[in-house]
């Protein structure tokens, strides 16, 4: 088995495994107390083949490529696509050289998004605000006109607001492989590029729904929630049914005894851990339809956590958790 | 007078069809080769003569070849790269147009070395005539037994076929290129796994220039050792120079590598000096994404030296004061040039041209387009200038394929060696308002 | 950007007229198709659709890539994909001759753009525009390899080269008097391709 070195963290991982993943597993392991090393991916999807690479927000360097070949490797690599070599040693937070590179890519990133997030559903639960947050600049050095395009509507449950799109290809790779057939693509090239349908067609599949949850930003939006509320003031809650499609575990979204929406439910990253199919996630939208087995759990730093209650032992791991890190960084 | 392997027949009538390309010494390497060298015999040839890639990169082609997988059961294959796109290049076209049988022989002798048994030659569809030009010389190849079945009575079989592209730059970049030979985007491929493990349809892929599969017939007809002796150091042999611009001779000349830049730009071989013998003012030497230098960094090195066509002479002093050899795109301007204006028509290029995978392009390049506009048009700001230079230095190395660094490079270069000129553009836009900055036609028809 | 394809153009094909490929074209087709390992027939897509703009009106419209999605037998999204990648496939009418003048570099410093103000003031349009009765439409490009025979444009599958204003003026005769829609595949296609 490899091992990899990551800002000085060493871990044994399986062959095949990307850099990305070897941090990830770092981080998630129960006793690790350090810092989040884990690179911010915003167009990676651990349930997606092939997905990755284009957005270069994960990128990092490798100080050294092998022990076999130790030579660094010459420009950063996005490290959702680059695979661990035995003796590998790769910096990524404690690089100012990376962090910089990345602070470039959120720029690049930023230069056209709208910045809607006051009116965007997706506030609260965005990948790139975190990510603007943590490395954005606070005043943007782009003073063109930010390219627009208009609103369609892809079927009756799906809006797609091109704007706010940053082309990770996650949405057509999730219709490429959970869904026997894609209506849309990546249209045109460079910066016109756009995901389309082209014709306006309706996306006419059991599944098509999970385009909205793989979406890392508002571009793809679940209109059955459209503007019903501010995601912190909802409380998502697992729940699940019997399903004849797919599993049936989901998280509800509920305001009070209403639930406003049903998602597929999230692992640590974000990343959808089951697909579900769009009748759970579009009619079903009663408490009574719905066997509801706890809070679904919300990372403390996230603005959903506000007011979120999950069980006790968990609130103790959390906090405990938490103070091991203050202190540890003392 | 140089040494010429490549278009030296260039002006012989008839020299596209096969009868009059072969009593000039035609497809000898294909008979040498075939009928009394192994493949590895071939590869080793290659690797003797110290053949670089012609595209660009300028990597060793025996290497190249060399790191070809070659699994049992699955098919190999090579591609010819003629997706010759980079602005102030066009040998390929030239060769492909005048000679199209040595493209053709070098296909064949390469794929008997590589064991492939089918190959392509992917055009840009803007050469579309060029295409049907070399379909035409395929068809005769097949006619005379140099394609096909058992090529010239020996157990080697191979079939080639020409391929058209759509329009885009990025299919020059050697994965984007099988991409979009596989009838998909051209959007480049994150590697690895590289094209020698996984390329055109998952199989082991050589992808080499049309100039480079060219120059191995007569590395094979001369052998290696001799071919090596030719240039000048780790540059060996001959290359195409596309040259352009203010020169009095534009046009395709095959130089000895090592020739001094001087030479080639005041000579009557070559360029024959600056038109209506004006002052030099810059030059880009390998095509639009080389840094610019200025006239008297292309003729002499910092050190003094004097600068030659070769790939070490020209990227002497790297990117500070020197360059690269490129793909050839010896591209010359004068002293009414703007160089603002000039860069811009780079800058847009690229924009033009990203594919819009990764976002550092995608953006980056729409960007910095946009500030030059402004700059061009008279409404710089003052902290444009460090603005682009902060933009392109984001974009290199951030990138998944090396348009980044190609976009980047240019805006760098002109930067680092013009820098008066853009603040002249951003301080004083009344002076450049009504300025022509470039040669209008009536002056080039002598009106 | 809209991608939306209203459709209602007068010029370029007629939309109602039927969309297939003739028994000739279809075997050019058929032939593209064989040069492709078993199952890869995706790979004749590019040159499928050089054939199909020819074909059907000088631009791919809606219908003529879902035909052309229908022969190689892939989806439709995947044909849109690639036809509004590349440069050379018109998604909308054009007019017969389509004028592509370059200008990058090499051709703007010998002088590109006074061939495109030319042919602005000569056929009454902008950049982009096709003239009202159909029969030109300028439109600038990047870098078509032509650079040491600046300034230069591309109608068709020809290069017009070494360009002066009388040589445009002579072209735009000349093509008006043939009247003949012009197409990258002008090269006598039918043959090989």
């Amino acid at each position: 088995m490899p091992k990899v070195t990551i800002d000085g963290h060493s871990i044994e991982v399986p062959d095949g495994t990307t850099i990305l993943q070897a941090a990830r597993m770092i981080v998630d392991n129960k006793n690790y107390t350090g810092p989040n090393i884990a690179p911010p991916t915003m167009c990676y999807h651990s349930k997606l083949k092939t997905s990755g690479g284009y957005c270069r927000t994960c990128i990092v360097k490798v100080t050294k490529g092998s022990e076999k070949d130790p030579r660094p490797m010459p420009k950063p690599v996005a490290s959702c696509r680059t695979t661990v070599m035995d003796g590998m040693e790769v910096v990524n937070t404690t690089s100012p050289e990376v962090l910089e590179s990345r602070k470039a890519v959120v720029e690049f990133l930023l230069i056209n998004h709208p910045l809607d997030c006051p009116i965007c559903d997706q506030a609260g639960e965005c990948h790139l605000q975190d990510l603007g947050y943590e490395h954005g600049l606070s005043k943007t050095r782009y003073d063109f006109p930010r390219r627009t395009f208009n609103q369609i509507d892809i079927g009756p449950y799906i809006k797609l607001h091109m704007t706010r799109c940053i082309m990770c290809f996650r949405c057509v790779k999730v219709a490429d492989q959970i869904t026997n057939n894609r209506y849309q693509g990546m249209l045109f090239r460079g910066d016109a590029s756009e995901i389309s349908t082209y014709i306006e067609k309706a996306i006419d599949n059991d599944f098509s729904g999970n385009v909205i949850d793989v979406c890392p930003v508002g571009a793809l939006t679940d209109k059955t929630f459209r503007f019903k509320s501010r995601v912190w003031f909802t409380k998502p809650m697992d729940a699940h049914r019997n399903c004849t499609k797919c599993s049936g575990k989901v998280s509800v979204w509920l305001k009070g005894s209403d639930i406003l929406r049903v998602t597929g439910r999230k692992d640590n990253w974000g990343e959808v851990q089951e697909w579900i199919c769009n009748e759970c996630r579009f009619e079903k939208k009663e408490l009574k339809d719905w066997v509801i087995e706890k809070p679904t759990h919300i990372d403390r730093h996230s603005v959903i956590s506000q007011n979120h209650y999950e069980n006790l032992a968990q609130l103790k791991l959390d906090i405990g958790k938490q103070q091991k890190q203050i202190s540890g960084k003392k | 007078m140089g040494k010429k392997l490549l278009i030296h027949n260039d002006k012989v009538a008839g020299i596209s069809t096969l009868e009059v390309y072969r009593q000039h010494g035609g497809y000898a390497s294909v008979e040498k080769a075939l009928k009394t060298m192994s493949p590895a015999d071939v590869v080793e040839e290659v690797k003797k003569s110290g053949l670089r890639g012609r595209g660009g990169a300028g990597f060793p082609t025996g290497m190249k070849w060399s790191f070809l997988a070659k699994p049992e059961g699955v098919e190999r294959y090579l591609v010819c790269n003629a997706d010759e796109s980079e602005p102030g290049t066009f040998k390929d076209r030239y060769l492909m147009e005048k000679i199209p049988h040595a493209l053709i022989e070098g296909m064949i002798t390469s794929s008997y070395a590589l064991g492939a048994k089918t190959s392509y030659i992917y055009i840009r569809g803007e050469y579309f005539y060029v295409a049907r030009i070399v379909e035409k010389a395929i068809e005769e190849a097949y006619a005379a037994g140099y394609l096909g079945k058992n090529i010239l009575g020996t157990n080697f079989s191979h079939d080639c076929y020409v391929q058209v592209g759509g329009g885009a730059y990025i299919c020059g970049e050697e994965t984007a290129l099988l991409e979009s030979l596989e009838g998909k985007r051209g959007n480049p491929r994150i590697k690895p796994p590289f094209p020698a493990i996984a390329g055109l349809y998952g199989c082991p892929t050589v992808v080499n220039n049309v100039e480079t599969i060219a120059a191995v017939c007569p590395i094979i007809n001369m052998g290696g050792d001799e071919y090596a002796k030719i240039g000048i150091g780790r540059s060996t042999g001959t290359k195409l120079i596309s040259a352009s611009g203010h020169i009095n001779k534009p046009g395709v000349y095959e130089i000895e590598l090592g020739l001094p830049v001087e030479e080639f730009i005041y000579s009557d071989e070559y360029c024959g000096g600056i038109i209506n013998g004006r002052k030099m003012k810059a030059v880009v030497a390998g095509g639009s994404s080389v840094p610019i230098l200025p006239a008297e960094l292309i003729l002499k090195t910092d050190k003094g030296e004097p600068r030659l066509m070769s790939y070490e002479s020209l990227s002497e002093g790297g990117f500070v004061s020197g360059t690269m050899l490129g793909s050839g795109g010896f591209m010359v301007y004068d002293e009414t040039t703007s160089i603002v204006k000039n860069l811009y028509t780079f800058a847009r290029f690229y924009h033009h041209e990203s594919c819009g995978q990764c976002s550092p392009c995608r953006e980056g390049t729409g960007w910095m387009e946009k500030i030059l506009h402004r700059i061009v048009e008279g409404y710089g700001k003052p902290s444009d200038i460090d603005l682009l230079w902060d933009i392109q230095r984001k974009i290199e190395g951030n990138t998944i394929c090396p348009l980044g660094d190609a976009a980047a490079w240019p805006v760098a270069s002109a930067i680092r060696h013009f820098r008066a000129e853009f603040e002249e553009y951003i301080n004083h836009p009344e002076r450049i308002k009504d300025v022509k900055h470039y040669y209008s036609v009536h002056q080039l028809a002598g009106a | 950007m809209s991608t939306q394809v209203s459709g209602t153009e007068t010029f370029g094909n007629d939309l109602s007229a039927k969309i297939v490929f003739s028994d000739e074209a279809m075997q050019i087709v058929q032939k593209i198709i064989a040069r492709y390992p078993e199952g890869k027939h995706k790979s004749a897509l590019l040159p499928i659709l050089h054939i199909a703009q020819a074909e059907f009106g000088g631009w791919l419209s809606p219908k003529t890539m879902d035909y052309v999605a229908s022969i190689l037998n892939i989806k439709p999204i995947e044909v849109y994909e690639v036809a509004s990648f590349y440069t050379m496939y018109n998604l909308r009418p054009v007019g017969k001759c389509l004028l592509e003048v370059c200008r990058t570099s090499s051709c703007w410093v010998r002088g590109a753009e006074d061939v495109v103000k030319h042919l602005e003031k000569k056929l009454g349009i902008k950049e982009g525009e096709t003239t009202k009765d159909g029969m030109f439409t300028i439109k600038t490009v990047e870098c078509l390899g032509s650079c040491g025979t600046a300034p230069m444009l591309q109608c068709g599958a020809s290069y017009h080269e070494n360009l002066t204003l009388e040589k445009v003026d002579q072209l735009l005769e000349d093509y008006r008097a043939t009247g003949k829609q012009r197409s990258y595949t002008d090269m006598d296609y039918k043959n090989t391709l």
